[in-house]
């Protein structure tokens, strides 16, 4: 549907462009991070491409891949009503520094989706606005969909009750717990795992 | 003309407080105004507990009061993440004595299946809980379940949580008659 956005991006950027391909029909060009404010501003402005909706942005951890961190946006033209993945991969092995151009100057929607994969994965934009967590709270610490955060670490915005202050036990009872009948349940909550 | 008296027997010891206070917990239990906190899926379920079909109206629970200050009942239908927390916490804290807390669903039970960063494992580690309904979503005869056994509850003047007890799958036969159907 929009290979010729792919031939129109190798034409214009040749080395910048690491590599394409069309799996599934999905067109997916993966550039080089210094070159990702530049191309996304071609892809939007382009008169053949006019990739003028912005419909996600997110960060990919893959913890065995140097550079560690991938991030994905997915455009639409409303105009010429094709698609286009882009990616681009940043990081080091420990996501030291984790940089990257803010396109918010070219989607006001990146704005947030931006905040998001900061918030989220830990990928700083430079040049954004205002760049906070939007899910999470600022009290927060780290980044949760970053491979190395521990799953089951909750980080509680208000200290829970202790069993002395309600006076009596917070184990869950039955049906609740593992043996609620869904293979993927919670582990029955103990305070000795919280610590 | 009076026509219907507490009547007062016995010793004047204790005995008639006690009257007092069934007197008391019946007019509640039947009267009880409520809050719906309602933040996920289960509020589907809420919607249909509160619509004409399955008629909360029925056991004196019509009434919702979009202040917790004027609310007796909490229904926490749903997820509680993290960041909600101290907004359900608030919530609970403005509203009067006597004061109760139904937990609508597994989320809000135990958090369901969120064993992770976002979600409050339960509600009764934030504020107070009565009774748990359990369910994902629970059906709703087990709301009903469950604000039955807050009326139970009210009336004894009981104030240890309860949990719903689950009801039998009235399709289980079923479903076993029509393997046994398919297996030649």
């Amino acid at each position: 549907m929009s290979q010729l956005a792919l031939d129109r991006l190798k034409a214009t950027f040749g080395d910048a462009i690491l590599e394409t391909h069309s799996d599934f029909g999905d067109e997916t060009a993966v550039v080089r991070p210094e070159s990702w404010l530049a191309i996304c501003r071609f892809l939007r402005q382009d008169p053949a491409l006019q990739f003028d909706m912005m419909s996600d942005l997110c960060g990919v951890d893959y913890p065995d891949r140097v550079p560690r961190m991938e991030v994905v946006a997915h455009l639409y033209s409303l105009s010429r009503r094709h698609r286009i993945r882009v990616k681009t991969r940043i990081g080091d092995a420990e996501l030291g520094t984790c940089e990257l151009d803010s396109v918010t100057s070219v989607w006001r929607t990146a704005d947030w989706l931006e905040r998001e994969t900061y918030d989220m994965s830990g990928v700083l934009f430079r040049g954004h606005p205002d760049l906070r967590r939007i899910l999470m709270y600022p009290e927060f610490v780290g980044h949760p969909l970053r491979k190395d955060y521990p799953a089951q670490k909750a980080q509680p915005l208000l200290e829970y009750r202790t069993e002395e202050e309600a006076g009596l036990t917070l184990e869950k009872q039955a049906p609740f717990g593992p043996d609620e009948g869904m293979s993927f349940g919670r582990r029955t909550f103990t305070r000795s795992e919280e610590n | 003309m009076a026509k219907s008296q507490v009547t007062l027997e016995g010793s004047e010891a204790g005995f008639a407080t006690t009257r007092l206070d069934a007197l008391l917990n019946w007019a509640r239990k039947y009267s009880l105004f409520q809050y719906p906190f309602v933040t996920a899926c289960c509020g589907m379920e809420f919607m249909s507990v509160a619509g004409p079909r399955f008629d909360l109206s029925r056991f004196g629970a019509e009434a919702p009061r979009f202040s917790p200050r004027q609310a007796d009942l909490l229904w926490v239908v749903g997820t509680i993440s993290q960041r909600q927390a101290p907004a359900l916490r608030r919530i609970y804290e403005q509203m009067m004595e006597p004061k109760y807390v139904l937990a609508f669903g597994t989320c809000a039970s135990c958090g369901g299946f969120y064993d992770n960063y976002t979600t409050v494992p339960g509600i009764d580690k934030v504020i107070p809980c009565d009774v748990y309904v359990p369910g994902c979503p629970p059906r709703p005869e087990g709301a009903l379940d469950g604000l039955l056994l807050l009326q139970d509850k009210i009336q004894r003047g009981d104030r240890k949580p309860g949990i719903v007890k689950p009801r039998e799958d009235p399709l289980k036969d079923l479903v076993t008659l029509r393997k046994k159907e398919a297996t030649p």
